[in-house]
């Protein structure tokens, strides 16, 4: 393993469990818009794929880029938007009731 | 100087991604939340527009335009009702972008691979591509193009396992020799079949499970996609992701009482699907008109209602949510008990009943209202099944057993809205049905719901 490969170990460990934390907080009334949210946010592998297809490696890393930046912008830009949907839905009752 | 800047905005984006999902521990700051975690992918894409192997913009601006025309109509204007379906294919393509980086860096790189650079992108690739064929697959199940029922044959879970070993073994090849270009596509190709494999034997009711379970691998194949191209943010998005979906179906396995390996290879109500409700168990059925519905809420003090899948089917939310106002303005307390598993992923009944604009503070998680309903007048159960069978608590021979319920049989009166007197999709009968005091309306829940709040108005 390179330095780089045992660094980038150690961050992967430390976001799990920085992760993990974060998510036991979230109430099981959240945990619809928590899956669309990290949908969206693994949407990340756009970085990846905007690289293979504007970097005109080969044809077919651009092809395969390009499907990759389709599928991963469907993800970030559906899940944003679905996720704020489902947020704006959620209502504390009014005081004095309705 | 710019691969210092980019660097900062990737370590930017992935504190960004980090607060947003702290904001979900309330809805209060949920939103919020979410903008950062936007803005966050936002300096997470600029900072790779800058990337110096770039050479030209028009593929990376076709697949975004592409994606968001496919994207933004999906998102804005589909049904609440079918969000696991949408969950399901986001999944998919998560996977599918996962592989195809994968691919392609094998492709570019092939023999020169180091051993862990090789094995990373065998990793990427086998839980993207498995991930984009088995969320296919649970796709096609909740849409009903595939049957919900576990298609289940001889020697499945032999069969299925080998592939799987086939498959791990092909990449431990790979690592041990990169060069074997045919090996790593017949891999990708065992991939893909083991996804539809593993999904096809498991029933609807466990859906949740499976939709966590592969959210997780979603996760956990961008995060080898970092390792592969030495990208931390995608590592850290990756981990997110992946400790949310494994977090998630273990919440969900426990609310059922199973394991992960129950759920994947025990092909839940294969064997009591095809059990026929008995006529003795029929017969005891105590069917009441709107009518008598009507009544016994009118003089109700105290309300649970219990939404299931049932209700999601029917789309009843709304007419769920203009009934228990009409009882609660009779001067009755209103509750709603949410079981984890009702419907079809994790949150699926809050998520409908906040579209019909009940109050989040009105939504009970089973431990906080289980001890209530023993002192309630009327518990409604609107499509509910499994979640609220009592045998999960006394039969030990209950395929349920040990189950966590929702103790509604312990109500006064119980108040079962039901199309008709057919098993639930695990195929496990429900005594909750043929109890005394248990009174089943059958019918569309949505039309049985609109006529009592009509005979309620009289």
């Amino acid at each position: 393993m390179t330095p780089e490969q045992f660094f980038g170990l150690y961050i992967f460990i430390l976001a799990a469990f920085v992760g993990y934390q974060v998510i036991t907080g979230v109430p099981k009334l959240l945990h619809t818009p928590l899956m669309s949210a990290t949908n969206a946010i693994s949407g990340i592998s756009l970085v990846g794929s905007i690289v293979a297809a504007g970097a005109h490696y080969n044809s077919v890393s651009t092809a395969l880029g390009f499907i990759a930046v389709t599928c991963a912008t469907i993800n970030v830009v559906g899940g944003f938007l679905i996720t704020d949907r489902t947020l704006k839905m959620f209502k504390k009752r009014k005081p004095g009731g309705k | 100087m710019i691969g210092s800047l980019v660097d900062l905005l990737y370590i930017a984006a992935s504190v960004l991604f980090i607060l947003g999902l702290k904001g979900l521990s309330s809805p209060e700051t949920a939103r919020r939340g979410m903008l950062l975690a936007e803005i966050g992918m936002l300096m997470a894409i600029v900072g790779t527009l800058l990337h110096h192997d770039i050479v030209s913009y028009e593929w990376i601006v076709a697949g975004f335009l592409l994606g968001s025309v496919i994207g933004v109509p999906i998102a804005v204007l589909i049904p609440m009702t079918k969000l696991p379906e949408r969950i399901a294919l986001s999944h998919a393509f998560g996977g599918l972008a996962a592989a195809m980086v994968g691919v392609s860096e094998y492709y570019r790189h092939g023999e020169e691979l180091g051993a862990i650079k090789m094995g990373a992108i065998g990793f990427e690739v086998m839980l993207g591509a498995l991930t984009f064929t088995g969320s296919m697959m649970a796709f096609g199940k909740l849409q009903g193009v595939i049957t919900g029922v576990p298609v289940t044959y001889r020697f499945q879970n032999v069969s299925n396992i080998s592939l799987f070993a086939v498959t791990i073994g092909s990449v431990a090849y790979l690592v041990y020799d990169p060069s074997r270009h045919a090996l790593f596509y017949a891999m990708l190709g065992l991939a893909f079949l083991v996804g539809l494999l593993f999904v096809l034997p498991i029933g609807g009711a466990d859906m949740p499970v499976v939709i966590s379970l592969l959210n997780s691998y979603a996760g956990l194949a961008a995060s080898a996609t970092g390792f592969v191209l030495s990208n931390n943010v995608l590592i850290i998005a990756g981990a997110l992701d992946g400790a949310s979906g494994f977090f998630l179906s273990i919440i969900m396995s426990k609310a059922m009482n199973r394991s992960f390996t129950n759920v994947l290879f025990g092909a839940f109500g294969a064997i009591a699907e095809t059990a026929p409700v008995s006529v003795a168990q029929t017969a005891g059925v105590n069917e009441g008109s709107l009518e008598d519905a009507g009544m016994l809420l009118e003089n109700a003090r105290s309300l649970i209602v219990v939404p299931g899948y049932g209700m999601a089917v029917a789309q009843a939310q709304h007419a769920v949510r203009e009934l228990a106002d009409l009882v609660a303005k009779h001067g009755a307390t209103v509750k709603y008990a949410i079981h984890p598993v009702a419907g079809r992923m994790p949150g699926h009944m809050n998520v409908l009943l906040a579209e019909a604009n009940v109050p989040y503070d009105q939504l009970y998680d089973l431990d906080a209202i289980n001890d209530d309903f023993s002192a309630t007048d009327v518990a409604l159960v609107v499509g509910a099944n499994d979640v609220v069978n009592p045998a999960a608590k006394t039969n030990p021979r209950s395929p349920i057993y040990g189950m966590p319920v929702l103790n509604v049989d312990l109500a006064r009166s119980v108040i079962v809205l039901k199309r008709s007197m057919n098993p639930g999709f695990a195929g496990i009968e429900n005594d909750l049905f043929v109890r005394p005091n248990t009174m089943m309306v059958f019918g569309d829940a949505k039309q049985t719901l609109t006529r009592i709040v009509a005979e309620l108005k009289k």
